[in-house]
């Protein structure tokens, strides 16, 4: 029976000996390792890194310092929630977990018996999507879908793959800290807070590396660069081909790499013949010479030089391209496998707890691309949503979703699919920690605790080094709230999948897997992290090594014959993308290194470092419109848009007079969230027109425009 | 362009956007204390020359309100703490480098001494009065047999009281505007013209009148000469004076300054007492009604926009 | 034996690290904070300049807050940190209005007045400040510069160097390395 717990009934571990509690942090997807320290009284009193993870370090990032504020939050969901029918629809009202999950598992089995059990689909972000991962599979269904791919990094990685025969992987094999020149194009760290990137960036700064940062807006990156090419919006391709026609012309490329290990030079170099500095000039506005210089100081560096991947490149469509062109100018630049350049991770291989093997699916995700997309890797997440809009008629309907850790609305651009997917869905399940919007749309939500409350799989990334870490409960998970595992659990028993959850407890699962891998769970807490050792002992190429790459060829494909094959452009071109009509700015959006996604703009710590964003106006724009400091005006889109809330204007000259930048993640218009609601502007919101990357479904969202509407009249205006 | 934002999110109350940490309670008490001086300066000073009789305005009865004034002060003063039951902290020790120490201590003196002071001329104004409990006459006796070295330690007391506060502001290395030497004598000597033009308005006596409306004259020009002199200072110093004495030469604080202190609460009132002085019947009210809204509106100003002027970085 | 901070603005990338770990270690009300972090931009676009910096109470050799205080709450420790009693101090204000750097605040809830102290509990303990030791960059560093060969006198000798409104005579204690 479900009743209110102590500790003791999830863990059969003695009380704490140990103030200091290892865990790993869910803020972001970074995962660093941390210790959370207890009070005399048992509560949490601050969390700090561990000091031999690699992604740290022993020092967190102010979103990992801050975590605390995640578990405080006094606006967190704490009883399960169901939407009760009638009225306004808008009403939810506490349920007990037995109700609630009996609900489900009827709705399930009543889509399974007429849709079929592939119809329910899960939607994730984050360590609980293993948990319901692992469920759905026992169920029946496949069509699990993370937002990060194709709303995100989904380009780059076919991109890498097409060229180089692998994926990128997250964290990214970047060897920054013994980098010679680090470029960033299309990346703005330090920024956006990817820990051991920016620790490494400063390591790099150090040792006197060149930054060169192209941006359209003076990020920080760009200040701490030794060239900042301030570059026209949406014209990328254009200065990385030139880079590759300057490198080449004059020579500059590895050529014994090139000559080993690649394929496709010849009809490379005669690709980019006649795109010289002075085309791209005209194209991306950087003058000629600082593109030549550019380029030199790179292939100066050489091989120790990184053209950073980038990580959020879901932009104008041709981004699998652009990302191509990034990996043929690393791989011209002999960088990849080389020290200061790409390393070869390594991460340590889980054993699988034993559970039956899951039923075969009928249809996966794959049928839902519906012919397109040939070269997805992973499911393409807007492909679900129109498969569960009925008007689609899609042959392969989707009629339950399950949404865990991924704040829908906030995410997927064109909210008005997912608004329409919305209606016909029969069932919607909502987990997650805060009353998120995504929550106020589902019939069910159901309280997950936060990641310092509850155990859940080794953490195990890709890294120099393996490493492995252990998260499990600092304290007891508030209110009635529950861990993924016992919802996927509890959910499972009631499904009649038992045979796959073969476990009271999912420490139960750790510690058989920590057996496995020779270690066990007393030293794990003692510790927190557990080091192993490479099979392959070297992170480089080795002198005269050729390895075989994993491409059609067997080399790194300069001209990609996959994409040939499936009648795309083996070779990257530059394609004009549509830009701002009169007196609209094109909506630029990031990062800001104190807040991650829209899941801190509650938390109080972090929300006293940045309660709100502000709308970057350069001052020749807000002298036109007559803006003062503190203005506040409407963003409204090219399609009539309006956000919701007013924005504070900030006048800076660190953006572009064509565009304006705004920080992700604030504008929730969700009351629950008390600190959150009503501050700043939700750019997902306006982010209507959605440009579709035909190779692998990335949603390119940066062909946004916005003007502004102001809230009263401001004097001197001259429009 | 120039910009500078903090980007950590600081809104601390009463420090940001800009300084106000000291609100009302401290200009009131400014001009409480510079009047008291200025009353008992002159009380003790004409005791000291023997023309007691001659202005007992001056001697006895205008001191009658400094107890109520430093009272009220000090009520305003310690309105103004924050961590207020502590107060009492001030008089374990004495700080030399601290003018507020001076100034704690020297209340602590004076405050006593002008009851007493006061409190000894009631049989005057009362003639069957008699202090009870008993005691209190024979301290009212000691008092007036000692009235000469109370006057001298009374007069070195209000001196002080009327510099203390101005030259506790230009200790302030961080706030430009406060910071020259010229604020201890300027606040010295509109307290000193506050008293007088109080003297001036209680007395009965023409000539008692006349001889302080002579004395705020004086105390009038020497303000008038110092105020220029401090804006010479500042227009001759650096960037972080010469950006407080904007405030003053075409900021928000241009007309208040010129306007009400130094028009109407100077100028103004000169005026009139060279024409009274001349024969024109203008009543005694006016004038000292004007140096003394003149005086408060002065300490107003000076606290606020000296918490406005700093030093950016 | 003086402490002393020094942070390299070359690295520091602005991501407030310093404050949160401040305000956790320290317990600093929400809405208060003993650090802060400002960024000045300087020129038009695109020949821009930006210097990102963390600061906070500059533990001055010529503290105007120390001289001022009328009952001795604001003294200075040993190493040359200025700290406040807090039970000496009665709110009087004075020390806030005669910091040229704004780093005092009035506690809210306590009444008396709060700033960064160097972490001195830490310190004593052979530790570093919270900021120092959490900054993911490592731009910051913490030490005796009357001792030629710590780290932060090393870094003090091989690097330009400046420091907040010298102008204003307070000799502060905390080093920009420009």
């Amino acid at each position: 029976m479900l009743k209110a717990s102590s500790l003791a009934q999830y863990t059969r571990s003695p009380e704490w000996a140990t103030k200091a509690i290892p865990n790993f942090c869910e803020v972001c997807f970074w995962k660093c390792a941390k210790w959370v320290n207890l009070d005399e009284d048992g509560n949490i009193r601050s969390l700090k890194g561990i000091d031999d993870d690699p992604h740290c370090n022993g020092r967190l990032c102010p979103r990992g310092t801050g975590g605390l504020g995640m578990y405080y939050d006094k606006d967190r969901l704490t009883t399960p929630l169901m939407r009760v029918e009638g009225g306004d629809g808008q009403t939810f009202k506490e349920v007990s977990w037995d109700e609630a999950l009996s609900f489900i598992a009827e709705k399930m089995n009543s889509l399974k018996e007429r849709y079929g059990p592939e119809s329910v689909a899960l939607f994730n972000h984050g360590s609980s999507g293993k948990h319901f991962t692992h469920l759905l599979k026992a169920f029946g269904s496949t069509n699990i879908t993370a937002p990060s791919y194709a709303q995100c990094r989904g380009p780059r990685e076919v991109g890498f793959k097409m060229t180089f025969g692998q994926t990128l992987g997250s964290p990214e094999p970047t060897d920054i800290r013994d980098t010679r020149c680090l470029v960033l194009i299309g990346s703005h760290l330090g920024e956006n807070m990817h820990n051991g990137q920016v620790q490494e960036m400063s390591d790099a700064i150090d040792q006197g590396a060149d930054i060169i940062t192209v941006d359209p807006r003076y990020s920080t990156a760009a200040s701490k660069s030794r060239y900042w090419l301030p570059i026209k919006p949406s014209t990328d391709l254009a200065l990385l081909l030139s880079w590759i026609h300057v490198i080449i012309e004059e020579g500059l490329y590895d050529k014994d790499y090139v000559e080993k290990h690649t394929y496709g030079f010849d009809r490379l170099r005669h690709h980019v013949k006649r795109m010289t500095p002075e085309w791209c000039y005209g194209i991306t506005t950087i003058k000629p010479d600082l593109i030549r210089k550019t380029a030199r100081t790179m292939a100066g560096a050489s091989p120790a030089v990184i053209v950073h991947p980038g990580r959020h490149v879901t932009w104008y469509g041709d981004d699998t391209q652009r990302t191509r062109a990034i990996a043929i100018l690393n791989a011209l630049l002999g960088s990849w496998g080389r020290r200061g350049g790409f390393y070869f991770s390594e991460k340590v291989k889980i054993p699988s707890f034993p559970t039956p093997d899951y039923p075969k699916a009928k249809w996966s995700w794959r049928e839902l691309l519906d012919g397109k997309y040939p070269l997805a890797g992973l499911s393409v997440s807007q492909t679900f949503i129109e498969a569960s809009i009925a008007e689609n008629k899609s042959e392969h309907p989707i009629k339950g979703w399950l949404v865990s850790g991924t704040n829908l609305p906030l995410t997927i651009p064109d909210n008005s699919r997912f608004e329409k997917a919305v209606q016909d869905v029969e069932l919607f399940v909502a987990v997650d920690t805060m009353p998120m919007e995504v929550t106020g749309y589902a019939d069910v939500v159901l309280p997950e605790c936060t990641y310092l409350e509850r155990h859940d799989d080794l953490r195990s990334s890709p890294h120099r080094q393996p490493y492995i870490a252990l998260r499990m409960p600092a304290v007891e998970p508030l209110g009635d709230s529950k861990p993924a595992w016992w919802m996927a659990r509890e959910l499972g028993l009631k499904l009649g999948l038992d045979a796959y959850f073969p476990y009271e407890h999912f420490e139960e699962v750790l510690e058989w897997q920590l057996k496995q891998l020779g270690t066990s769970m007393e030293e794990m807490q003692m510790t927190g992290i557990k080091r192993f050792e490479r099979q392959n002992p070297s992170l480089y190429l080795k002198d005269e090594e050729v390895p075989y790459y994993n491409t059609l060829s067997g080399k790194i494909e300069l001209y990609s014959t996959e994409l040939e094959q499936h009648g795309f452009d083996p070779l990257p071109n530059y394609v004009a993308h549509p830009e701002p009509p009169d007196n609209y700015y094109r909506l630029n959006y990031g990062r800001a290194p104190m807040h991650t996604f829209s899941r801190t703009s509650n938390n109080d710590y972090l929300t006293d470092l940045m309660e709100t964003n502000t709308v970057w106006v350069n001052p020749r724009v807000a002298k036109i419109w007559g803006f003062k400091k503190g203005t506040k005006v409407k963003l409204r889109n090219q399609d009539g848009v309006v956000s919701d809330f007013p924005i504070e204007v900030r006048i800076t000259e660190r953006i572009r007079w064509d565009s304006i930048y705004i920080v992700h993640g604030f504008g929730h218009n969700n009351k629950k969230l008390t600190k959150a609601y009503g501050k700043g502007v939700n750019d997902t919101a306006l982010i209507t027109k959605v440009m579709t990357d035909p190779i692998m479904g990335g949603t390119g969202m940066r062909g946004n425009f916005v003007t502004f509407e102001l809230i009263e009249e401001p004097e001197n205006a001259t429009i | 362009m120039q910009e500078e934002v903090i980007i950590s999110g600081r809104n601390i109350p009463h420090i940001d956007p800009h300084l106000e940490i000291w609100h009302w309670p401290i200009p009131v008490y400014l001009f409480l204390g510079g009047l008291a001086a200025g009353i008992l300066f002159f009380a003790a000073y004409y005791t000291i020359r023997g023309r007691e009789d001659e202005l007992p305005t001056a001697v006895k009865w205008s001191t009658f309100l400094t107890p109520f004034l430093l009272i009220i002060g000090l009520v305003a003063l310690f309105i103004d703490l924050k961590h207020q039951w502590y107060f009492w902290q001030l008089y374990l020790t004495i700080r030399i480098e601290s003018p507020m120490s001076w100034g704690a201590w020297v209340l602590m003196f004076i405050t006593p001494l002008s009851i007493l002071w006061s409190a000894s001329y009631v049989k005057e104004l009362f003639p069957g009065w008699r202090w009870k409990p008993d005691f209190l006459n024979r301290v009212e006796e000691l008092v007036i047999s000692y009235r000469k070295p109370l006057a001298w330690i009374m007069l070195f007391l209000a001196v002080i009281l009327g510099i203390y506060t101005g030259i506790l502001l230009s200790a302030f290395n961080a706030r430009p505007l406060w910071n020259n030497a010229l604020l201890g004598p300027l606040f010295l000597t509109s307290g000193l013209s506050t008293g007088a033009a109080t003297i001036m308005w209680m007395s009965k006596q023409h000539h008692e009148r006349s001889i302080f409306a002579r004395i705020d004259l004086i105390l009038i020009g020497i303000e008038l000469f110092l105020i220029i002199h401090l804006f010479m200072g500042f227009l001759a110093g650096p960037e972080v004076q010469l950006e407080a004495a904007d405030m003053f030469i075409s900021g928000a604080y241009a007309l208040p300054f010129w306007g009400l202190v130094v028009g109407l609460g100077m100028i103004l009132p000169a005026i009139l007492e060279v024409l009274e002085l001349r024969g024109v019947k203008i009543p005694a009210a006016f004038p000292a009604l004007l140096i003394l809204i003149g005086g408060f509106i002065f300490r107003f100003i000076m606290v606020e926009a000296g918490q406005l002027s700093s030093y950016p970085y | 034996m003086r402490y002393a901070m020094a942070i390299d603005t070359k690295k520091c990338v602005g991501c407030s690290d310093c404050v949160i770990a401040c305000q956790i270690e320290n317990k600093v009300p929400i809405g208060y904070c003993r650090d802060w972090v400002t960024e000045t931009v300087v020129g038009t676009y695109p020949d821009l300049e930006m210097e990102i910096r963390s600061e906070r109470c500059n533990h001055c050799d010529n503290a105007p807050c120390v001289r001022c205080c009328p009952t001795g709450a604001s003294y200075i420790d040993e190493g040359g940190i200025v700290l406040v009693t807090p039970n000496k101090c009665i709110g009087c204000g004075a020390c806030i209005e005669s910091c040229p750097y704004d780093a005092r605040f009035s506690h809210p809830t306590e009444g008396h007045v709060d700033k960064c102290t160097f972490c001195v509990h830490r310190v004593k303990k052979g530790e570093q400040p919270a900021c120092v030791s959490v900054c993911p960059t490592k731009c910051m560093y913490f030490g005796d510069i009357n001792d030629p060969s710590s780290e932060i006198s090393q870094i003090l000798s091989k690097r330009k160097y400046k420091v907040l409104a010298p102008e204003a005579g307070t000799r502060p204690q905390v080093y920009y390395l420009i």
